[in-house]
């Protein structure tokens, strides 16, 4: 049984798009290529089970997915804000939610200890009140991860937001639905794939994220050492070592996302 | 993302930029030699790019400034990291005229990929201290005292030549530590302690010196058997071998080694 | 004093160009349509009294409660005003089926899910629609989308029924259809029902009475038949389909230009409207003789189809249109620029007062 090839009716691509396009595709994709062509194929089976390895990985994927799930709690209404209501100072609190993507991530790590840091303004109160330190713990990680990669998840939204169509909560109101319900019923199922895509940003930045981990969690095998700072170590000593971990962390992050349909982070 | 790379990397290309400029201007072509004077290192102009290990950043620079002023026409551009990451970078084709590492291991990995000119020469010698925020709050006396409870530790992580010494004196006093974090140069250790984030640290004497008005420096018995030689040796693929020689002479002379004694450097 | 209507409103919205000033009064069971060309303000109105525009001034009373009330500050937001709107582009919730969108109303209400879906499921079935429950908004047609926005805002029990434009979107013969079984379950509603709408046909179909609105304010109002009988300005004739001059009568005679005056079957004297239907316009080559009363000299600027009939637009010292047949026009030379005799019997015209 053969199956008639679509016919194409739109015409061939132009060029001046496919030249670029292809350009940038080969821009991203081969240093990629490049670790993948200088990976110790050889000795990659026994590197892989390295005590060290695994526990990194778990550890990635969980803060990186805590960190996102701590972007979507608080993101999401700070969007929210930004989108629908109109306040005095508003344009400068949307670039002070940029701040974390213009920041060196170490400093962003520096500027975290300076706050919940033992001697940080709200970290010693929190250490003599509580008992509860942040830096060298897991939690740590979180948190830094959670400061790099929120600006993303807040753009995203805000930008979803704006494109959704406020009509459908009028409509919302004339059947007796508070701003409250509105919003949870109507506007999130409405821009759930905007939050989806910024969360998977997210996600993907908090996965990548070293400088503010190393520098306000620390560097810690189970506790701290994310793939990303062991990595970063075993550059020090171990060119192919560090090449291994990389394409590990790739796999894994290339994989899942790839998993992700098409529909569930499209716009409606 | 990752700071230390990153800023390596564009040290690197500035380096390279550095250099291709003063390649134009300085060595040949010009016809007109200034007239030889003997003792100031007459002839000797261009750029000197060195990479060197963290712990030498206070001295070195110092030195580099001292050999402008004597050899006007030249330039000392540095790039500081820890060892085994500048190892990797020079073995993987970055610019570079001298190498001067923290470890004869480290400097083992560049010589053996063929890449030094000549015999490495070890020119100081550094000892480890106990490094503890202004006036001891916890009473650090020596190294046991870091396992009591409460006592928050930042090492070098083992791959960095100072955590290796680390590990070697901690062995030999038969201290078994936890280190919160296990930082990826000596430096980065430093600054936990002077940000108060930790109660301890394992860093070079001439670490502890440097930052003498934010730390002080423990000194205790053991470090006497983990003492790291520095090697320094002028790079085979050096682009101003000339100046280079100048410089690793100027080092090893009796400024240069006023300026390191004065860091806290030992006589090798 | 009789008791005040179920709708009770002064709506005054003044914005920078333009404001709307319009009492509407809507008894129980009554259909009101709002009729008006674009930029007269309807649409404004019914915003206004779905609480989703403040009013600048007057008041909106329902049921004898203030929704809305500037001077005395009351102010009653739309989630808690009893009200049901069908938006012009329905607006049923994409994420919903066509079950949990009637049911939305009711659950906000109070009512439990449960029953709340019944009552959507009833309301459901009475428009048709029984076996689309489960349907999503996207993969139903605009007639059937219509039919659930409708049934969606009468879930609520509304005692004051919004309808913006509600057939706009449809085609010519779902349209048809749809205004039928409109007409029906307005009929049923118990509440008051404010229709906005540029279609007159809607109007005389739908509403027992009719507001003209133009320019913010109401320019006629009344039921149906005095409307189309006695239209007091261009859009509601041209609505209707007549030819309207305003001028000054003196028994059988209207002035309506200088120098030209229309007789008229009518006796009037003072401000008066003068009307006739295009198909009483008679087009004669040359001067006619005979009986009627209204002749004179025109050229003929415009020519379409109007159903089986020819509509000729005429420039003349009143401006006018005629229904002629195809048979007659086949006596004339109908190009644009031909000068050609009009006729209107003073019998087939109708003069009325302006005033009053």
């Amino acid at each position: 049984m053969t199956v008639a090839t679509p016919r194409r009716v739109r015409g061939r691509i132009p060029l001046p798009l496919i030249v670029p396009a292809g350009l940038s595709l080969l821009f991203l994709v081969l240093p990629l290529a490049g670790l993948l062509i200088r990976a110790p194929w050889t000795t990659l089976p026994q590197r892989l089970t390295e005590p060290g390895v695994l526990t990194a990985l778990r550890l990635s994927l969980q803060t990186a997915t805590l960190a996102t799930l701590l972007c979507v709690v608080l993101g999401v209404p700070l969007a929210w804000l930004l989108a629908r209501i109109e306040f005095p100072g508003r344009r400068v609190v949307r670039a002070l939610v940029t701040v974390p993507l213009v920041l060196p991530p170490v400093v962003g790590g520096v500027a975290l200890l300076l706050v919940f840091g033992r001697r940080g303004i709200l970290g010693s109160w929190l250490d003599s009140t509580f008992g509860i330190t942040l830096p060298f713990t897991t939690t740590g990680v979180v948190l830094a991860e959670a400061f790099v990669a929120m600006p993303f998840l807040v753009i995203a939204v805000e930008g979803a937001l704006r494109g959704a169509d406020t009509r459908y909560e009028e409509a919302a109101a004339t059947l007796g639905a508070g701003r409250w319900t509105t919003f949870t019923h109507v506007t999130l199922p409405l821009v759930a794939p905007g939050v989806a895509a910024g969360a998977v940003l997210c996600w993907a930045r908090a996965l990548g994220e070293f400088g503010a981990t190393i520098t306000f969690a620390g560097n810690f095998p189970g506790r701290t050492q994310t793939m990303p700072l062991a990595v970063y170590l075993a550059l020090e000593t171990d060119l192919q070592a560090a090449i291994v971990l990389s394409l590990i962390l790739l796999a894994v992050s290339v994989t899942i996302l790839a998993s992700l349909r098409d529909k569930w982070i499209a716009s409606p | 993302m990752k700071a230390g790379g990153i800023r390596t990397r564009l040290a690197a290309i500035a380096a390279v930029a550095l250099v291709g400029l003063a390649g134009c201007g300085g060595d040949d072509g010009d016809g007109t030699a200034a007239p030889a004077a003997s003792a100031s290192g007459s002839g000797v102009s261009g750029s000197v790019t060195v990479f060197a290990a963290a712990s030498l950043t206070e001295s070195f620079t110092q030195i580099g400034k001292d050999f402008e002023t004597a050899n006007p026409g030249t330039k000392v551009t540095f790039n500081f990291a820890g060892s085994p990451q500048l190892a990797t970078q020079i073995n993987e084709g970055a610019p570079a005229d001298i190498f001067a590492a923290a470890s004869p291991t480290t400097m083992k990995t560049v010589t053996d990929a063929g890449n030094g000119d000549g015999t490495p020469v070890t020119f100081v010698k550094n000892q480890l201290v106990i490094a503890v925020p202004k006036g001891n709050p916890k009473g650090v006396t020596g190294l046991s005292d870091l396992t009591k409870p409460g006592v928050k530790v930042a090492l070098c992580a083992e791959q960095v030549p100072c955590g290796a010494a680390a590990k070697k004196a901690l062995d030999a006093a038969s201290v078994k530590l936890t280190p919160v974090t296990l930082e990826q140069d000596v430096k980065a250790a430093l600054s936990k302690v002077k940000l108060g984030e930790v109660d301890a640290a394992l860093v070079y004497r001439t670490d502890a010196k440097a930052a003498s008005s934010d730390v002080d420096g423990i000194e205790f018995s053991e470090s006497s058997g983990a003492i790291n030689d520095y090697p320094l040796v002028v790079l085979k693929n050096a682009p101003n071998k000339t100046a280079a020689q100048a410089f690793v002479t100027y080092i090893q002379s009796d400024k240069g080694k006023a300026v390191l004694t004065a860091a806290g450097f030992q006589a090798p | 004093m009789s008791t005040p209507p179920l709708l009770d409103a002064h709506i005054v919205v003044e914005r920078e160009t333009f404001r709307l000033d319009l009492r509407i009064g809507i008894e129980k069971g009554e259909v009101v349509a709002l009729l008006g060309p674009n930029g007269a303000g309807k649409t404004t109105a019914l915003r206004a009294l779905a609480g989703l525009r403040p009013l600048t001034a007057g008041h909106v009373t329902l049921d004898g409660r203030d929704l809305d009330r500037p001077d005395r500050r009351v102010w009653t937001p739309t989630e808690h005003r009893p009200i049901g709107v069908v938006f012009q582009d329905y607006l049923l919730f994409p994420h919903l089926s066509a079950l949990d969108n009637v049911a939305f109303g009711p659950r906000r209400h109070g009512v439990r899910r449960h029953e709340a879906r019944e009552r959507a499921a009833r309301w459901l079935d009475r428009v048709g629609l029984g076996d689309y429950t489960s349907r999503k908004p996207r993969h139903l047609s605009g007639g059937q989308a219509q039919r659930v926005a409708l049934a969606r805002a009468l879930a609520v029990d509304p005692a004051l029924l919004l309808l913006d434009e509600p057939l706009a979107a449809l085609d010519a013969r779902t349209r048809l259809d749809t205004r039928a079984e409109l007409h029906r379950h307005l009929a049923e509603h118990p509440g008051a029902t404010l229709l906005v709408t540029h279609d007159p046909l809607d109007a005389l179909v739908l509403a027992d009475r009719l507001i003209i609105l133009e320019h913010g304010e109401i320019v006629q109002e009344g039921d149906a038949a005095t409307i189309t009988a006695q239209p007091r300005t261009d859009y509601v004739a041209r609505l209707v389909g007549l030819n309207l001059y305003r001028g000054t009568a003196d028994g059988h005679t209207v002035r309506v230009r200088d120098g030209f005056a229309l007789t008229t079957a009518d006796q009037l004297d003072g401000d008066a409207f003068v009307a006739f239907r295009p198909a009483a316009v008679a087009l004669h080559p040359e001067r006619p003789d005979g009986s009627p009363r209204n002749v004179w000299s025109a050229t003929i600027t415009g020519i379409q189809r109007h159903g089986d009939n020819l509509r000729i637009q005429l420039d003349g010292p009143i401006g006018v249109a005629a229904d002629i047949t195809p048979a007659a026009a086949a006596h004339l030379r109908l190009v644009p620029g031909q000068p050609v005799w009009v006729a209107v019997k003073a019998t087939e015209t109708r003069a009325y007062p302006a005033t009053g």
